[in-house]
């Protein structure tokens, strides 16, 4: 990184408070191809200039695995123990760069005691547009790409979030083409309900494969998404298809931190 | 005089058995556990218009809403002539609305186109249903059951529909012949082109007009005693089912109080619970289910667009979340039967889990929300899936083993994979 990433715990020292905290997540920390996504939140935040910070190794699990899975426990655990965090720190403002954080922050905490305005980063992306803070120049061009979205079930149909994402495309001039199950239809990528964590039931074929060969037929150059679970399902499914060199995944961050320049 | 005895004893019988019937159904739908679905009265209500009565989640697919668009709007306005039919019969009286003039011309005009629409689009259905090969129609839920009950429901109708215009036709004959009693009264649109086809001596035309008056009458009501028998039943509870279906995002679970209660416990040594914990977390049974999660399953008109849209199910899986909705009602109706028959207390060593819905049913969902989604009358089978999920994770401590493992890194590293926390922000230190 050319820069720092602010933590809490500096910005508390010095006396100071964020506009926002960036909500990382278990996969934007970990996973290494959701690390770039997490740095180029990080770059766009950056670039526009908003104060944020990162709560860094203070971070933990929210719990959303879990309670899919049926685990209530451990997800309450989890939620308190993040509660008592965010409180701590005065959080009023999130943003993630995960749809499964975005979801269980901003519904399931309330109810035990952690209320905060949470906005996925796609939201953040598009309402940078609005203001006019993002331009999508001096960067990579993506005009005329072809280009299909993915729709994150934990955003779209989970939260009704469908034309943050779009937004962001739509300003680079791209050439947005929708696949068949697209928006409330959409066809997840096969992650969701904790199935990230374990081999899918016997069946015909895995989803995400399923899923793949769908984007395929729009013939894209790039395949958008907003969730790193998703992008580990997409990517996979296009590396099973070889189809690595003509198609590539990205992230909604990613297209944005390059269209920018970043 | 006799025949109004008749018609009083078998209305006030067919109204008994459909009022016993729909109490057991009332009371098996009690048994499940308390939800709160009071909020927000106000958007309750918009739902319900906007989802129920404006059916607008059915014009995804525009040729079945199109034609279910008229057979609703046939029913619901049939309606007003069963008014008339049942002060006749009581009374002896014929069309005793006969008195608003025009607009009860209108009012018989539109009955009868109506009535047309209503016996085509059924007719369409039955041989789409039977002949053309439509994905969602099949299934290893759809067993003979199934299949007979949609059929049995468009032949009803279509049977009804014809008893109707041929009873019309009949009685528009037999006011041209001038015979006693039919009043001059009625526009009849579409029950004209049958009259050619009747006999034309008057005695012949009052037997089939009377017939056809009796079967459309003993049709409709044994068709009421016959829903709660049947997938048909949404007729009646797509309403209050939209009414009380969830308000929030789609994206969110319930918050179990019960375990809020015990985490606060572990957290805070000196925190004392408002209420007793409850007898187990999750479900293994259909009554451990919410009342709403019941109303969901004898709502379900197995029409299987949540299954045509699951993921799981479509590449090949077990899941099917019509099954999940059609098992809760079988299990459901089989405990109300226990009750009936061996008082409540009885127990027949059954449950919902495992004997109705397998394990690997519950793990193949992604959680994804498409089956609530797709649902025209707004249920919710992902929320019995999570709560069976709940069951075999707290209470027997039965997930996979890889689910076991996810839930073992989150405990000891804060993270779902395994991971030194101590590594969570070594992210930033990369370019």
């Amino acid at each position: 990184m050319e820069f720092k990433v602010p933590t809490m715990a500096e910005l508390m020292a010095a006396g100071e408070e964020p506009e926002i905290l960036f909500w990382v997540g278990c996969a934007g920390s970990y996973d290494e191809r959701a690390q770039k996504i997490t740095r180029d939140i990080c770059k766009i935040l950056h670039h526009v200039g908003i104060k944020y910070a990162v709560l860094g190794t203070e971070e933990s699990c929210t719990g959303d695995p879990a309670k899919r899975a049926g685990n209530e426990f451990l997800f309450q655990m989890q939620a308190m123990t993040n509660i008592e965090v965010l409180n701590a720190y005065n959080i009023k403002k999130i943003v993630t760069g995960c749809p499964h954080c975005f979801n269980t922050i901003k519904n399931e905490y309330p109810g035990l005691g952690g209320t905060y305005e949470v906005i996925h980063h796609t939201q953040l992306i598009q309402d940078l547009i609005n203001e006019g803070k993002l331009k999508a120049e001096g960067g990579e061009s993506f005009k005329g790409k072809k280009i299909t979205y993915h729709d994150p079930c934990y955003l779209g149909r989970g939260n009704g979030i469908y034309e943050a994402p779009r937004k962001a495309l739509e300003v680079l001039d791209a050439q947005l083409v929708e696949m068949k199950r697209c928006k409330s239809n959409g066809l997840c990528c096969g992650a969701g309900g904790a199935q990230m964590f374990k081999e899918p039931e016997k069946g015909r074929k895995d989803i995400n494969v399923e899923r793949v060969e769908e984007a395929l037929q729009t013939e894209p150059q790039f395949i958008a998404a907003g969730c790193p679970f998703c992008m580990t399902m997409l990517s996979d499914g296009i590396k099973l298809k070889d189809k690595e060199q003509e198609v590539k995944v990205l992230d909604i961050a990613e297209i944005t931190a390059r269209a920018n320049g970043l | 005089m006799v025949a109004q005895i008749i018609f009083l004893v078998i209305t006030l019988a067919a109204i008994a058995l459909f009022t016993i019937n729909l109490r057991k159904i009332i009371r098996n739908i009690r048994l499940g556990k308390p939800a709160d679905r009071k909020d927000q009265p106000m958007k309750r209500l918009t739902t319900m218009l906007r989802v129920a009565f404006g059916q607008s989640k059915m014009v995804v697919r525009p040729i079945p809403a199109f034609l279910h668009f008229f057979v609703y709007i046939g029913f619901v306005i049939i309606n007003i002539e069963v008014l008339e039919i049942m002060i006749d019969g009581l009374f002896g009286t014929h069309r005793i609305f006969y008195g608003l003039g025009g607009l009860y011309n209108f009012l018989i005009g539109s009955f009868e186109i109506l009535a047309f629409t209503v016996w085509v689009s059924c007719a369409i259905f039955l041989v789409r249903r039977n002949s053309l090969k439509i994905k969602r129609f099949y299934g290893v839920e759809m067993t003979s059951w199934p299949k007979s009950d949609a059929n049995y429901i468009l032949i009803t109708e279509i049977l009804l529909m014809s008893a109707f215009l041929l009873m019309n036709a009949a009685d528009a004959k037999l006011q041209l012949l001038g015979a006693t009693h039919y009043v001059n009264a009625g526009a009849f649109p579409v029950s004209q082109y049958l009259m050619n086809l009747l006999p034309s001596t008057e005695q012949a035309l009052i037997i089939l007009e009377r017939s056809c008056w009796w079967f459309h009458i003993i049709g409709i009501l044994a068709f009421l005693n016959y829903l709660p028998y049947s997938k048909h039943f949404h007729i009646l509870f797509a309403f209050p089912n939209t009414y009380f279906s969830n308000l929030e995002p789609k994206g969110e679970f319930t918050n179990m109080p019960s375990v809020t209660n015990e985490v606060k416990a572990m957290l805070d040594p000196s925190f004392v619970p408002a209420d007793a914990a409850p007898g187990k977390f999750g479900a293994k049974d259909a009554t451990d289910l919410t009342w709403v999660n019941l109303m969901n399953a004898y709502t379900c008109t197995e029409c299987g667009r949540c299954t045509s849209v699951c993921p799981a199910n479509i590449t090949g899986k077990l899941l099917s979340p019509r099954k999940i909705m059609m098992d809760t009602r079988d299990r459901i109706a089989e405990i109300g039967k226990n009750i009936d028959k061996n008082g409540a207390e009885h127990q027949d060593g059954k449950s919902l889990l495992d004997d109705y819905i397998s394990r690997e049913e519950i793990w193949a969902c992604t959680s994804c929300n498409a089956c609530v989604e797709a649902c025209p009358v707004n249920i919710d089978p992902l929320q019995i899936i999570t709560e069976l999920r709940r069951f075999t994770v707290m209470e027997e401590s039965q997930a996979p083993s890889s689910i076991n493992a996810m839930m073992g890194n989150i405990e000891n590293n804060q993270a779902p994979w395994k991971y030194s926390p101590a590594d969570r922000f070594n992210w930033a230190q990369e370019s």
